[in-house]
């Protein structure tokens, strides 16, 4: 299994399966953020986005996913301020140069992103802006790997680790995953061709019956990872239970903002603490994200559910795995 | 060329509402800042429309509209993008660009110091791909209802003899060739939007494109279709180009050019160059025969020095653009839903 829906997209894109004996099957995992986001979280991000006192900002990738009526893009057109920024940095910015309205990040994503986003909340503190907040939904990998392999359905042999979500970690935490499970997990970069040498990595363990961590991403990735990084993550985030879209909770598998940074959470500050909703009943992402199903064995799959007309997010993210399909599969096969 | 903005700058350093009110104002706005530098014989008739004689072949007409943000940009700005876009769209058609309308739609309060920069730019963009300016309009709307300037133009070529672009021509064995690197006008804009920083800046492509089109069709009246590149990238013209002529076509990833420096910011931003806009590119369907001779003219050419052959017209998989990866692999390049928007990680 591929962690990451970066990679999928690699492997679908370049087709990597034509290189491949029939043999491997490479099942997608769940390390799409935007995609794992529960429904009600986009929910909250709508509602709040919604406000005329507020300037919401987000990621590109967020802006596409549909809520339960409506995704973000659709609130902007119904007059809403929300934009799109790169960093969010960029957002503390905003909330210095428009101190009349609030300004609200959606802090989304794995342990990659963490840093900038407690990075944000750190510059806002110091700068002393009581206009910023942020909609914290980040999730961590190690917890969904081992919710994966704790799971009846499992038949994943070894794993292709996120190299970018290994670039702040590090890969430290993935070895005693790898013994208690007896399983390969390879640290992976994105690339057709570190793809390639993650699979063959694998595939060497597998035929010595060997299950260890291996770093394939050495250019990238340490065994400690992004020290500075992760004290940053320590110093504003806590770990807590986090549902993931489709999965359902997992214990100790997302971060909140810690109590000294409570003043920035949007959840509370926007009282939004309370909206729960039902995923869709035709949308399978639960079972596309932990790899049971592929996108195409959904019966909603390029009928009912395309990139223009999404039933899930995994069909309109940019790492989604059904848009990966949707894009580059359907036609060569 | 005069540098110095001829509205007195001191009286109104904005475009107020009086300037498009039909008054004094617009009247002053119109003479000195556009006469002047527009100058020509069928402007200055002063006229409700332009009126002139055109030989008996067939025209090309277009039009398209410029609301690009930001305005001003590396490599270039709204002004000479819209000359230059509707220069190309005309090129497309096989046609040499004549006259051209440009209509401003500007937001109150705009600079009236860049409305004079972006007036030069198309002056000299119009010079440099030898269209005239022959009527035009202006219309100011309140603050808020506008995002500073909006451009429209429209214009006006004729066909070049015993030349027939239509996709619907194009034929298995056909060669595509690619007229420069892509997506360097995308990138461009998309860093002075998003204030990302590049070490090195890269720089809109946008051109006129009618002198090269002129010095391939001089070697061959063959060419079956030409198309810029532009909103979308090389993808949506090739997907556009195999659905209407009911065609395969099959691309060559190592042959499309893409600056380094594009390449990254792509990489970073989860974008693929291949849907990035350009401006100042084309791609031509020619019949393989004529290739090689095309792709010569095109290489001698300032805006096709790095022309390549990029892929070729085939039977299989009609309506599919499939690209040869550089690993060896086959993709399906698809057409794009929307926009792209960078990735989260």
């Amino acid at each position: 299994m591929e962690i990451c829906g970066g990679q999928t997209h690699t492997i679908m894109k370049y087709n990597i399966d034509e290189l491949l004996p029939d043999k491997i099957n490479l099942i997608h995992g769940p390390g799409c953020p935007v995609c794992v986001t529960p429904l009600e979280m986009i929910d909250k991000a709508i509602a709040i986005a919604s406000r005329e006192d507020v300037i919401f900002t987000s990621f590109g990738d967020m802006l596409r996913v549909p809520g339960s009526t409506l995704d973000l893009l659709g609130v902007k057109a119904n007059g809403g301020d929300v934009r799109m920024v790169y960093s969010p940095l960029d957002a503390v910015k905003i909330a210095e140069e428009n101190p009349n309205k609030k300004v609200v990040f959606f802090a989304v994503g794995f342990e990659t992103t963490a840093p900038a986003n407690a990075m944000a909340a750190i510059q806002a503190k110091q700068k002393g802006l009581k206009n910023f907040s942020i909609l914290v939904s980040h999730v961590l990998v190690p917890p969904a790997i081992e919710a994966l392999l704790d799971s009846e359905n499992s038949k994943i042999k070894g794993f292709l680790a996120a190299g970018h979500v290994c670039t702040v970690m590090g890969f430290h935490e993935y070895i005693p995953l790898s013994k208690k499970y007896n399983i390969p997990i390879i640290v992976t970069g994105f690339e057709p061709i570190d793809i390639l040498q993650g699979i063959y990595e694998l595939i060497k363990q597998l035929e010595n019956n060997r299950a260890e961590v291996f770093n394939a991403y050495g250019r990238v990735v340490s065994k400690e990872g992004n020290i500075p990084a992760q004290k940053l993550l320590s110093e504003v985030f806590e770990i807590v239970d986090r549902k993931w879209r489709g999965i359902g909770v997992i214990p100790k598998s997302g971060f909140k903002l810690k109590d000294i940074y409570s003043e920035f959470d949007a959840e509370k500050l926007f009282d939004v603490g309370e909206i729960e909703q039902q995923e869709s009943q035709f949308c399978i992402s639960g079972e596309i994200l932990q790899g049971i199903k592929k996108p195409q064995e959904c019966s909603a799959f390029g009928k009912e559910c395309t990139p223009e007309h999404p039933l899930g997010a995994p069909m309109v993210s940019s790492e989604g795995a059904c848009a990966a399909y949707f894009h580059y599969y359907k036609r060569i096969n | 060329m005069n540098l110095n903005c001829p509205i007195p700058i001191s009286d109104y350093p904005k475009v107020t509402l009086a300037h498009g009110g039909g008054g004094t104002l617009s009247n002053q706005l119109i003479q000195k800042m556009f006469f002047s530098q527009f100058d020509n014989e069928l402007l200055n008739t002063t006229h409700d429309g332009a009126i002139f004689n055109v030989p008996s072949n067939r025209l090309a007409f277009t039009t398209d509209s410029f609301v690009v943000k930001p305005i001003f940009f590396p490599g270039g700005n709204i002004g000479e993008l819209a000359i230059n876009g509707t220069v190309n769209d005309l090129a497309m058609c096989g046609a040499i660009p004549k006259f051209i309308s440009v209509g401003f739609i500007i937001e109150e309060g705009f600079d009236m110091e860049d409305l004079w920069k972006i007036v030069q730019s198309i002056k000299v963009a119009s010079e440099k791909a030898g269209v005239k300016v022959v009527t035009g309009d202006t219309k100011v709307v309140d603050k808020g209802k506008g995002d500073k300037i909006f451009i429209n133009t429209s214009g006006i070529g004729i066909v070049v003899d015993g030349v027939n672009i239509n996709p619907k021509n194009c034929k298995p064995g056909d060669k595509i060739i690619l007229s420069g690197r892509i997506a360097d006008h995308g990138i461009a804009i998309m860093s002075a939007r998003e204030g990302l920083q590049f070490e090195t800046t890269v720089e809109s492509d946008t051109a006129p494109l009618n002198e090269l089109v002129s010095s391939i069709l001089d070697v061959s009246k063959n060419i079956k279709v030409l198309r810029d590149p532009t909103r979308g990238g090389i993808s949506s013209a090739l997907n556009e180009i195999a659905a209407s002529a009911n065609v395969g076509i099959k691309i060559q990833e190592e042959k499309i050019p893409v600056s380094e420096q594009v390449d990254s910011a792509c990489e970073i931003l989860g974008l693929d160059p291949l849907y990035i806009a350009n401006e100042g590119k084309l791609i031509a369907i020619v019949p393989p025969n004529d290739a090689e001779k095309i792709l010569e003219a095109m290489r001698r050419n300032d805006y096709g020095k790095e022309a390549e052959i990029i892929g070729e017209v085939v039977s299989d998989h009609p309506k599919t653009v499939v690209m040869k990866t550089t690993i060896g692999t086959t993709r399906i390049v698809d057409m794009i839903s929307g926009e792209q928007l960078p990735r989260i990680c």
